[in-house]
């Protein structure tokens, strides 16, 4: 019980436009335990900035919150000041963004931007440089102590998402959320700095939000997956749950169009056909109805719960029902 | 045709729907409105005498009193503003469209064609404005057309630099190489591809710089080498209001607040202009 | 028989030589991947071939005829038969235009007055699966995978012979990806087309290509059908970078042979093999300069290679 360190309750926020309420997340749950690496995994518009925004308090004026918590170690995030907000952001909850060309203030040297983070810390500068060096060895980054002199121009992109992640990392935060930190980068890389994020990880004891598309890398560092689709959490559990026996068919049909899935050339790849609903306009029923080659009337009407499906596995569907298939 | 009405209808729409836009479509509507029918709106000849009536305050007969030479204030402030447009628009619009050309030509043609344009607009630009319209206007002679000349040349340089820009950014881009994967020829690139991309910008600039265009027409003509007397300007208004000030303050009114209201319309229209030209931000809506 | 053939193509700007020597060939209706890290030259490949980036050394040879530094008129009539796509889907759009005038664009360049556009239009979105009423959109009002499928019917407008496309399932969700490549695999056997497909996605080379070439540093480092490479490549680097490749099951415990560090700087070329320093199976014969060696339409370009 009190091994949980995140936990979103029934997280429901809207954006208001011009066309009426943009229902960006519609009752959002899932825990993040301590030091678990947990995978969130969907396409396009499924929710994923709006989430992390969220719980980072991070948001564009027109969010409206319409229910739900965000309990970090206990007390609610959303009803935090902003003040308080300020101090948990990169001292117990950092994150590490996209795209590693825009994270680095370019006019600083990487040294002086890893000591400036340690504001809080009243260590004396000399101690604070020592500490980025061994962040920066940390990651991965050979010759650090002379490389702090350096700017972030001068680094490739590879080499800038080891730095954001040692600088994320700096002040032992209890959570670290990174939103897709390896999309940018090569294979090759992206395998370097998810191998180094594990150990690291396992280091420091802290627990991981991993946000990425890429099933492949989610199947390979996360303990436990949330799938998501168009704002809701359709699947979620343990990962060799998710990956080999799927409960939500669009979990399934996902795993089936990863082309790394199929062994032998194929000349013609799996697909979900149709488009995500538009969500300012929620259809009745099931989210993922439209594009479900499984949908039933029941699936038409009414929306399923996301319910336990097993142990540590929760799916969001009607199939699962044994009233349906009986 | 079509689709540039209804992009246009977008724009006009968009800058309505932002309340400072709309003050400023009103205010900028009123002044060109009055300037066309200026000869059925005014009430006397604004170059008519009457001394008996000289240094009037306003009144019904005369909205906003009379000068020193008793012609009606309200009548010269409304063909002032004509005079004021007259000078402005082809000023402006030339200008941009002369900037436009070069500053696109310097953008996407040879280096060296580049380097030459460029400095050529340094080399406009170092000279002071005011100086330089002094020097012509000593040379030919004080007229509307000599105002807009000058003005014209003088503003060429920044519209060139905008241009040349956002071609440079343009040429780069991945639409832009895709029509030369297909075989585009440099008009083509140019004229459909790249200039309605620029051109907003342009548009924004060229509001803005409207009034800076009006006050400026107006500081020649308070030098007295702008618009030849007894035509009226808001310059002209504003030169005579300032020696009579002690009599009556009218006239300074007269004279400076349509330049004030003119300069707040057209940049209340600009900026909210820069909001819609740009198709991202129309997006969000 | 072949379409397009490349040979020692050089690209430099300035001291950075950005290609080292390429040589490559395509036969009609072929797919030939190019595969490697980001900087390995892949994208300036292709745009040399199509005339978008300088080549000062080799040859482009297209049906026949030189290509390489001729001038744009004596290319553009060629360009009918050459089609290229773009990384970025809504990027590679005209902005201002919309879809129905950006897909007939060929026809209005290649001078085509007689064609009645809207008709081709219409064929075109239909073609690529597209509503006809698309045509009158923008392209900032189509998702990734819609604007990926006009770029594909321009392409495809005036039916060339081959076709250059740089990274065609960048930013594009693994639901749509598939719809595009079965999309393209349909037109290829229909049409007869040739691709040259720049990638960095091993998945997606493995299903689409008959061919591949692995680039390092502006090299090719091997090459061969992509059969053979995935089964028993010769060369460590692709080695590495079929290792690389995560797959989505938690259990696939694979072999990965780790990279060391990142690619060197193109200023600053090492001697000898230029992968050695990376290279977990170098050997003390790598400090000599490898040749390129074949046998079986299999290349590569290593003293020590796998088998």
């Amino acid at each position: 019980m009190t091994d949980v360190l995140l936990e979103i309750d029934n997280l429901s926020v809207d954006y208001e436009t011009a066309r009426g309420d943009l229902k960006a997340l519609r009752n959002i749950s899932f825990d993040v335990r301590k030091a678990e690496i947990v995978g969130i995994v969907g396409e396009s518009g499924c929710g994923k900035s709006t989430l992390i925004s969220s719980i980072l308090r991070l948001i564009a004026p027109n969010t409206r919150f319409r229910s739900g918590e965000i309990r970090f170690d206990g007390s609610d995030l959303l009803k935090a000041t902003e003040r308080e907000m300020r101090a948990l952001r990169g001292d117990e909850i950092s994150i590490v963004f996209q795209d590693p060309m825009q994270t680095h203030n370019p006019v600083l040297s990487v040294g002086q931007q890893m000591i400036d983070i340690q504001h809080r810390s009243k260590a004396p500068k000399g101690e604070k440089r020592e500490k980025a060096a061994q962040m920066l060895a940390a990651v991965g980054i050979p010759d650090p102590e002379a490389r702090l002199d350096q700017f972030p121009h001068e680094f490739s992109g590879g080499m800038r998402q080891r730095i954001a992640i040692a600088m994320a990392l700096m002040s032992e935060p209890n959570l670290l959320i990174a939103d897709e930190p390896t999309t940018a980068l090569d294979a090759t890389l992206e395998v370097q700095i998810i191998e180094r994020l594990q150990e690291l990880q396992r280091e420091m004891d802290c627990a991981i939000l991993f946000i990425s598309h890429h099933l492949g890398v989610i199947a390979e560092l996360c303990d436990r997956v949330v799938v998501m689709y168009a704002g809701a959490v359709v699947e979620s559990g343990d990962v060799r749950k998710i990956f080999h026996e799927p409960k939500h068919p669009y979990t399934r049909r996902l795993i089936e169009c990863d082309p790394g899935h199929i062994k032998t050339r194929a000349r013609i790849l799996p697909t979900i056909p149709g488009e995500v609903p538009d969500l300012a306009n929620i259809p009745d029923g099931c989210i993922f109805r439209d594009r479900c080659n499984q949908a039933t009337e029941r699936c038409m009407a009414h929306v399923p719960p996301l319910e336990s499906v097993g142990e540590e596995h929760m799916a969001a569907c009607w199939l699962n029902h044994e009233e349906v298939t009986a | 045709m079509e689709k540039s009405q209804s992009e246009i209808r977008i724009i006009i729409v968009g800058i309505a729907k932002n309340p400072l836009g709309f003050m400023g479509l009103v205010i900028v509507g009123a002044i060109v409105f009055s300037a066309i029918f200026a000869a059925w709106i005014v009430p006397y000849d604004p170059i008519e005498m009457n001394i008996r009536d000289r240094m009037q305050g306003p009144s019904w007969s005369h909205l906003l009193g009379t000068d020193q030479l008793g012609r009606d204030t309200f009548s010269r402030v409304i063909t002032g503003g004509q005079v004021a447009l007259k000078v402005a628009l082809p000023a402006v619009f030339g200008a941009m469209a002369i900037g436009l050309t070069l500053g696109m030509v310097a953008g996407y043609g040879p280096k060296w064609l580049d380097n030459f344009l460029m400095l050529l607009f340094d080399t406009i630009r170092s000279f002071p404005t005011v100086m330089f319209a002094l020097a012509v206007v000593a040379l030919v002679g004080p007229s509307l057309q000599t105002v807009v000349l000058v003005v014209m040349a003088t503003s060429i340089p920044t519209y060139g630099r905008v241009a040349r820009t956002q071609t440079l950014t343009l040429r780069n881009s991945e639409f832009i190489l895709a029509e030369r994967s297909m075989g585009a020829s440099m008009a083509r690139i140019l004229g459909v591809h790249m200039l309605p991309n620029i051109i907003g910008v342009l548009a924004v600039l060229a509001a803005m710089d409207i009034p800076t265009v009006i006050a400026l027409e107006a500081g020649l003509s308070f030098l007295g080498l702008g618009v030849k007397p007894p035509t009226p300007s808001w310059g002209a208004l504003l030169k005579d209001g300032y020696a009579l000030v002690r009599q009556t303050p009218w006239l300074v009114i007269g004279g400076g607040l349509p330049i004030i209201v003119a300069t707040l319309g057209f940049t209340f229209l600009g900026e909210s202009l820069r909001d819609v030209v740009d198709p991202k931000l129309r997006k969000n809506q | 028989m072949t379409l397009l053939s490349v040979d020692n193509l050089k690209t430099s700007y300035g001291p950075v030589n950005v290609l080292a020597g390429i040589s490559f060939d395509v036969a009609p209706g072929e797919t030939y991947a190019l595969v490697g890290e980001s900087g390995s030259g892949k994208t300036t490949v292709i745009r040399a071939i199509a005339g978008l980036a300088p080549a000062q050394e080799g040859s482009v040879k297209f049906d026949g005829q030189q290509i390489r530094g001729i001038p744009e008129r004596s290319l553009r009539p060629l360009r009918k038969d050459m089609a290229m796509m773009f990384q970025d889907p809504v990027g590679s759009l005209s902005p201002r235009m919309t879809i129905g005038k950006l897909i007939t664009e060929p026809y209005k360049i290649q001078g085509m007055r007689d064609r009645d556009l809207d008709a081709e239009a219409k064929r075109l979105l239909e073609m690529v699966n597209l509503p006809a009423h698309f045509a009158n959109r923008y392209p900032y009002q189509l998702s990734g995978g819609q604007a990926r499928r006009v770029g594909v019917a321009r392409a495809l407008a005036l039916e060339p012979k081959l076709i250059l496309a740089d990274e065609p399932t960048a930013g594009l969700d693994v639901s749509v990806q598939g719809e595009l490549l079965n999309l393209l695999n349909d037109l290829r056997e229909r049409l007869g087309l040739a691709m040259v497909i720049i990638t960095h996605n091993l998945s997606v080379v493995k299903h689409v290509a008959d061919r591949m070439g692995i680039m390092y540093l502006g090299r090719l480092v091997e090459e061969g059908t992509t059969e053979t490479i995935f089964e028993s490549p010769r060369h460590p680097y692709t080695r590495c970078l079929l290792s690389a490749n995560p797959e989505p099951d938690p259990d696939a415990r694979l072999e990965r042979i780790a990279l060391k560090g990142e690619p060197p700087s193109l200023l600053n070329r090492p001697t000898g093999c230029e992968f050695r320093e990376r290279c977990p199976f170098s050997q003390n014969i790598c400090t000599n300069t490898p040749a390129w060696e074949t046998s079986d339409g299999h290349g590569h370009r290593c003293l020590a290679p796998l088998t």
